[in-house]
């Protein structure tokens, strides 16, 4: 099922994709994607939608099962309060990917924006992940709570710092992975970094192996440099905070 | 209470486009980009300023005049207002032409300003017994119109440049102003969202002053501590919207103080003292003494703004990136805009697409392309 949906208002795009798949689409490609928003928001079940363009901010809020493949990059707000699912997107991405995101995974091949990974939250076997490949900018992670969320930076320039400053400022869950070097200057006063573990680093091999397949990255050359672990030194950072 | 209300999601949008070869591009694609992001706005404001469109005047100054009423503000016949504006100028300037903006109404536009456009010089011996430029002399006169002379607006002042602004959707605007009608080498759009303030067609973007012109999405915290440091340099902030002293203080450092735009940029986006202290020696110093020197020109609060003036663009973002900003290369042509379709628009296959680092201008310069 494909749908041309050049010069198409997103409202009427959304309402397309909609019924095809209340008809029984399992397989929706959208061409000519340029700005519309609110592409899959809130969506159920397990269709598969391919988006060849540049889709418009809030893709994917809310979605709760599908799988959307971007050729494109994607603009701001991708991913935000996610439940269920898979986005990949072959391309970068703007700011404020998966906030709040409670599950389902997100992959970005390219770079990604300021506040990425903001308040992600997990529990039990709802575990969100975002594994971007670039560079990340300002707030990566911050008010973390629970998730996994990695970053690989991938192609970055020399001396390019991998990511921005206050990187997991107030993070009290869930784990970071971040493929180089973070100066501690630019982390948040609530994380720690480690070493991964064997076990840590078997956990996060099996998503890159996925992540690698999904994006086209050479999974054996990014497994050549070190990984380090950012970690939440405290589940209640401000417990004490006013109480005194 | 009703489950259905649905909330009016916005946040303006900005275009901008420069060709820094001097190739002049129809009003027409501007248009077309601006108006992709359309519901970034809710038809309270739509602007645009356009470089290079009067070549057959350039070596005058365009006023655009507008005659209108001003919220909070009795209101009186506009023709009186224009009839005592143009007394003034008469008195005040060499007015070489005068005439009716060309517009076309239209239903989306049905009630407008009276819109008025002059081609001016400064006569000769105006200045006598003052230290003021050309420019200076111009800068007081805007002033004087926009602070004493009840319902006249001067919304663009610069040489072959001008500022097509109103109360309406930006691609209404646009239509209404006929811009596919002109060309420029460079142009700017809003798409307004007013939050803070009513709006009204003087406080639509672009904010001018001589060439410079300002379109900003977002919210100059700073406002009045900005508004009072401008005021001591005898700037009248008179159009009721905050994005009025980016446009006065990049006047005041850039043309007045001959700071490079460079440390004009860095005073308004400073670098944060943590980010200060970690620099080498010079850029320690350098960053030092603008924060000092220029604490009351910093702006404070999110923002994403374009600066466009006769040799260049500028796009930027406040230092911590609470609005968006993208900007893209296409041969002797940048783009910039606050969404990457709006670009994609009307460039579907750019060479570069990037977006900008927090409180990194991207600076464009005529004639050379994007400079450091």
């Amino acid at each position: 099922m494909t749908i041309d949906a050049k010069g198409i208002y997103y409202r009427q795009l959304n309402e397309r994709v909609r019924e095809e798949i209340k008809k029984g689409a399992a397989d929706v490609v959208l061409d000519n994607v340029n700005g519309q928003r609110y592409i899959a928001d809130g969506l159920r079940g397990k269709a598969r939608i391919t988006i060849n363009g540049v889709p418009g901010n809030d893709l994917a809020a809310f979605m709760d099962g599908p799988t959307l493949i971007v050729n494109g990059n994607a603009q701001d707000g991708v991913a935000n309060t996610m439940n269920d699912g898979k986005i990949i997107i072959n391309g970068n991405a703007g700011d404020v990917l998966g906030y709040g995101m409670r599950g389902g995974k997100l992959y970005i091949k390219g770079d990604v924006g300021y506040r990425v990974g903001i308040h992600m939250k997990g529990f039990k076997s709802q575990i969100p992940v975002i594994i971007a490949g670039g560079t990340a900018g300002d707030f990566f992670g911050e008010y973390m709570a629970g998730g996994l969320l990695v970053l690989l930076g991938i192609g970055r320039k020399k001396g390019e710092p991998i990511a921005g400053s206050y990187l997991g400022t107030g993070m009290h869950g869930g784990v970071m992975y971040v493929r180089g070097f973070v100066d501690p200057r630019d982390c948040g006063a609530e994380v720690g970094i480690l070493e991964p573990n064997e076990e840590e680093m078997a956990e996060l091999s099996a998503y890159l192996k996925e992540y690698c397949k999904d994006t086209g990255h050479d999974y054996d050359r990014l497994m050549k440099e070190k990984f380090i672990k950012i970690y939440p030194k405290s589940s209640r950072p401000y417990g004490r905070l006013y109480a005194y | 209470m009703d489950h259905w209300w649905e909330k009016d999601i916005s946040g303006c949008g900005l275009s901008g486009i420069i060709n820094w070869d001097g190739k002049r591009i129809s009003g027409s694609v501007i248009r077309k980009s601006v108006a992709l992001m359309h519901d970034r706005g809710n038809g309270q404001g739509g602007g645009f300023a356009a470089y290079g469109i009067y070549p057959e005047h350039k070596d005058h100054y365009a006023l655009h005049i507008m005659f209108t009423e001003e919220p909070g503000k009795p209101t009186r016949d506009f023709e009186d207002a224009m009839k005592e504006t143009e007394a003034y100028l008469d008195k005040a300037l060499a007015v070489d032409l005068a005439e009716d903006i060309p517009v076309k109404v239209t239903e989306k536009i049905p009630s407008h300003p009276l819109l008025r456009r002059y081609f001016v010089k400064v006569k000769q011996g105006s200045r006598k017994g003052t230290a003021m430029t050309e420019d200076d002399y111009i800068v007081s006169v805007v002033m004087h119109i926009n602070d004493r002379i009840d319902n006249a607006f001067v919304f663009s002042s610069g040489k072959n440049m001008g500022a097509f602004k109103g109360v309406g959707f930006p691609e209404d605007i646009a239509d209404f102003f006929m811009l596919e009608n002109y060309e420029g080498h460079t142009w700017t759009a809003h798409n307004r969202f007013p939050t803070n303030t009513q709006g009204w067609w003087g406080g639509a973007h672009p904010f001018t002053l001589l060439d410079w012109s300002i379109v900003h999405n977002g919210e100059i915290s700073s406002y009045g501590i900005n508004k009072r440091y401008l005021e001591m340099f005898g700037y009248k902030l008179a159009l009721l919207t905050d994005t009025e002293v980016v446009t006065y203080v990049f006047d005041l450092l850039v043309r007045r103080q001959g700071l490079p735009i460079s440390a004009a940029c860095m005073a308004v986006a400073a670098p944060f003292w943590k980010d200060i202290d970690r620099m080498e020696e010079a850029d320690r110093e350098a960053c030092e003494a603008i924060r000092m020197v220029y604490g009351p020109a910093l702006l404070n609060g999110p923002f994403a703004i374009l600066f466009g003036h006769g040799k260049g663009l500028i796009g930027m973002n406040d230092r911590i990136k609470l609005r968006p900003f993208v900007a893209a290369t296409k041969g002797k042509t940048v783009y910039m805009a606050s969404e990457e379709s709006a670009i994609r628009e009307i460039c579907p296959d750019p060479k570069e697409v990037w977006a900008p680092r927090a409180g990194q201008p991207v600076a464009v310069e005529m004639g050379k392309g994007i400079v450091d």
